[in-house]
C-alpha cells in the first residue's frame, strides 16, 4: 500500500456486464484522475447504476477488469471494496432508517475502527474510548455537510434533502479515496442544487475524487472536469463539458435521430 | 388505539386479576408456582434470544433452534458424564469445577456447529424467496433430532446431576419451597442476557448486525462483512441455545431427542411474545411464558398448558402481530 500513489485513482477496462441477453454495461473502458469530478451520464436504462454496481462489488463483471488505486478489485466483496477506499451513495437512498443520523455515520466508521470482539465483551476502555472518538467524528461530518442539528433525529424523519446529504456524510465516514455519487440532485430545488455543487468542492477540496452519475445538466456542467455518456451500456462520448454537449451522438441519444 | 389493542389489554388485566386473586387467598401455592415458573422461563428466555436475534438480522424463523438447544443438553450430557457418578446431587469442588469448564466448553461447540449449519444449510439460499430457507430450518430440525436419536435413542436420557440439592441447599420460607437449582437457574440466565445485553449495546458489531438488519446492501458498503456478521449471530444465538440445554439439563436432570421440538416452539411463542426482532423483548417474553405455562399448569391443569401457550401464540399473531415491546421490523 506504500507504492507512490497512481494517477488514475479508478480504470475501466473493457468492462462488461450481462444480464442474460441484455448487455447492461458493454465494453465500457474509462479512467479517473485522482483529484477530479468525473461525471457519467447518459438517459435512464443506460447501465449508469450497473456500472457503479460492478465497481462497488455488488455485482460480478462478466468480462473486463476494475483497477482501483493502482490494484485489480475486479470480482471483490462489496466490503472489501469499501475498505479499500471506495464509498458511494444511492439513486434511491438507502439509508439505516430506524437509527438516529449520528448512528448512521457511526455505521460509517464501522470500517476503521479497531475495536475486537473481546473488547466488546469485557467492555475495555479501549472500546469505549473508540466510540467517544467515533462519535465525535460522526458529529463532525454531519456538520460538514451541515445537518448537525438534526443528528439524533431517526434518519426516516428527516426531509428528503437532508436524507441526501446524511447519506454523503455516512459515505465520507469510511474515509473514501474516491466517492461514487449516484444521482446526488435528484429532485433538488434549484437552491439545493447549488448548495449541493458547493458541498462536493469541499468534498474535493479533502483530497477525494468524485465519481457522479447525474441527470441534471446545470450541476454536471457546473462541477465535472471529464463527463462520460452511456448509451444502451455502450461509451459513446467522452470529453470536457463543452465538448461532450456538442456531440452530436450524445444529441441524438438524449433527444432522438431527427427526421 | 383499535378494539384489538383494548381486547389484549382487558385479556392481560383478567389474567392478572385472577392471578391476584389467587395470591391472596393461597400465596404459599401462588409463589411456589411463581419459583417454578420464573426457573422454566429463564430457560425459554435464552432460546428465545436465538430465535429473535436470528428473525431480527436476516428474517428467518430458524425451527432448528429449539433442537440446537437439544443437542447442547446431549454434547453437555456426554462430557459431564466423566465427572458424574458418586458425586451426583451433592456439593464437592469437583462439580463446581466440571461445571465452570464444561458450560463455555458446551457453547462453544454449539456456536461452531450452528455457524456450520447457517454456511452449509442457509447461506446458499441467502437471496432464494423466504419460503425456501424456512423449509430448510424445519429440515435441518428433523436431520439434528434423527441425529441424537441415533445417538441415545428414543428414551430419555440421563442428564449428570451436578447441583447440590437435598438439606443445606434448600430452604422453605413462608411454606415456599426453594432450592439451589432454581436459584442457580434464574442467575445463570440472567448473567447470560446481562453479559449480552453489554456486548451487543453499542458495540461494533452491535451496529454491525443492527446495519445489516435495516439494509444489506447499504451495509457491505460501508464495510460491513454481512455474512461474518449473520455468522456471528448465529453464533451468539447458539451459544444461549447451548447454555439454555446445559441448565435444562441440570435441572431437570432428563433429556429426550425431540426436547427442543416443545422446547422451541414455547421459545418462538416467547420471542413472537416479546415481539420477534426485539432482544429485550425475548428476554422478557420468555419469563412471562414460562409463568403463564407455570400458572396453567397449577391452575388449569397442565394437559391444557399447550392449549394456553399455543393460544397466545395465535392470539398475539391475530391480535397484536408487533408483540408486547414492538416488532423491530427492517426496511425493505
Amino acid at each position: 500500500m506504500s507504492q507512490a500513489p497512481t494517477e488514475n485513482v479508478l480504470e475501466l477496462t473493457n468492462l462488461t456486464k450481462r444480464f442474460g441477453g441484455l448487455v447492461a454495461v458493454d465494453d465500457v473502458s474509462l479512467h479517473i484522475k485522482r483529484g477530479e469530478v468525473f461525471a457519467l451520464i447518459g438517459p435512464n436504462g443506460a447501465g449508469k447504476t450497473t456500472l457503479f454496481n460492478n465497481v462497488t462489488g455488488l455485482f460480478q463483471p462478466t468480462s473486463g477488469t476494475v483497477v482501483f488505486d493502482g490494484r485489480n478489485i475486479t470480482g471483490s466483496k462489496p466490503h472489501e471494496v469499501a475498505r479499500l477506499g471506495i464509498a458511494r451513495t444511492f439513486q434511491n437512498i438507502r439509508l439505516f432508517d430506524y437509527m438516529t443520523c449520528v448512528d448512521n455515520v457511526r455505521v460509517g466508521r464501522h470500517v476503521r475502527m479497531r475495536a475486537k470482539v473481546w473488547d466488546s465483551l469485557f467492555k475495555l476502555p479501549r472500546e469505549r474510548r473508540e466510540e467517544v472518538r467515533v462519535t465525535e467524528e460522526a458529529m463532525d461530518l454531519l456538520k460538514f455537510v451541515g445537518i448537525q442539528r438534526q443528528a439524533h433525529q431517526y434518519a426516516r424523519n428527516l426531509p428528503y434533502g437532508q436524507q441526501r446529504r446524511l447519506e454523503i456524510a455516512r459515505a465520507l465516514a469510511t474515509e473514501p479515496k474516491l466517492l461514487l455519487l449516484d444521482e446526488p440532485a435528484a429532485g433538488f430545488t434549484p437552491q439545493e442544487k447549488v448548495e449541493l455543487m458547493a458541498l462536493v468542492k469541499k468534498i474535493l477540496a479533502r483530497g477525494i475524487t468524485v465519481f457522479l452519475i447525474e441527470h441534471d445538466m446545470k450541476v454536471v456542467m457546473g462541477i465535472s472536469e471529464r463527463i462520460v455518456v452511456l448509451d444502451h451500456g455502450e461509451k459513446i462520448a467522452e470529453g470536457p463539458p463543452d465538448e461532450v454537449r456538442k456531440d452530436p451522438r450524445v444529441i441524438e441519444a438524449y433527444l432522438g435521430k431527427s427526421a | 388505539m383499535s378494539l384489538t389493542d383494548y381486547g389484549f389489554y382487558i385479556l392481560c388485566a383478567t389474567a392478572i386479576v385472577l392471578l391476584a386473586t389467587q395470591a391472596f387467598t393461597n400465596p404459599k401455592d401462588f409463589f411456589q408456582v411463581t419459583i417454578f415458573g420464573l426457573a422454566d422461563g429463564a430457560i425459554y428466555a435464552l432460546v428465545a434470544l436465538g430465535y429473535t436475534m436470528v428473525y431480527g438480522i436476516i428474517e428467518l424463523i430458524n425451527f432448528a433452534h429449539g433442537d440446537v438447544f437439544t443437542l447442547g443438553a446431549y454434547i453437555g450430557a456426554a462430557i459431564l458424564a466423566f465427572f458424574a457418578g458418586a458425586n451426583e446431587g451433592s456439593f464437592v469442588v469437583v462439580n463446581v469445577i466440571a461445571l465452570l469448564l464444561v458450560f463455555p466448553i458446551v457453547m462453544l461447540i454449539m456456536g461452531g456447529i450452528n455457524i456450520t449449519i447457517e454456511r452449509i444449510a442457509y447461506r446458499p439460499l441467502r437471496n432464494a424467496p423466504r419460503l425456501a430457507p424456512l423449509i430448510t430450518a424445519i429440515g435441518m430440525s428433523f436431520v439434528l433430532e434423527g441425529i441424537m436419536f441415533m445417538w441415545h435413542g428414543a428414551p430419555t436420557v440421563h442428564f449428570p446431576d451436578l447441583l447440590p440439592h437435598g438439606p443445606g441447599f434448600q430452604t422453605t420460607i413462608g411454606g415456599v419451597f426453594f432450592g439451589f437449582k432454581d436459584v442457580f437457574v434464574v442467575v445463570a440466565a440472567a448473567i447470560l442476557v446481562s453479559l449480552l445485553a453489554v456486548f451487543i449495546n453499542g458495540s461494533k458489531l452491535g451496529k454491525a448486525m443492527r446495519a445489516t438488519a435495516q439494509d444489506r446492501d447499504a451495509a457491505q458498503l460501508m464495510g460491513i462483512d454481512i455474512n461474518r456478521t449473520i455468522a456471528a449471530t448465529f453464533f451468539i444465538g447458539a451459544v444461549l441455545a447451548g447454555a439454555g440445554g446445559m441448565i435444562w439439563g441440570l435441572y431437570f436432570n432428563t433429556i429426550y431427542y425431540n426436547l427442543g421440538f416443545r422446547t422451541g416452539l414455547v421459545a418462538f411463542t416467547a420471542a413472537v411474545f416479546g415481539g420477534i426482532g426485539n432482544i429485550p423483548g425475548a428476554a422478557i417474553g420468555g419469563l412471562i411464558i414460562g409463568l403463564v405455562a407455570a400458572y396453567s399448569d397449577g391452575y388449569i391443569g397442565s394437559k391444557w398448558t399447550e392449549v394456553v401457550i399455543f393460544g397466545i401464540l395465535i392470539g398475539v399473531l391475530v391480535f397484536r402481530p408487533t408483540g408486547l415491546l414492538g416488532m423491530r421490523v427492517p426496511e425493505k
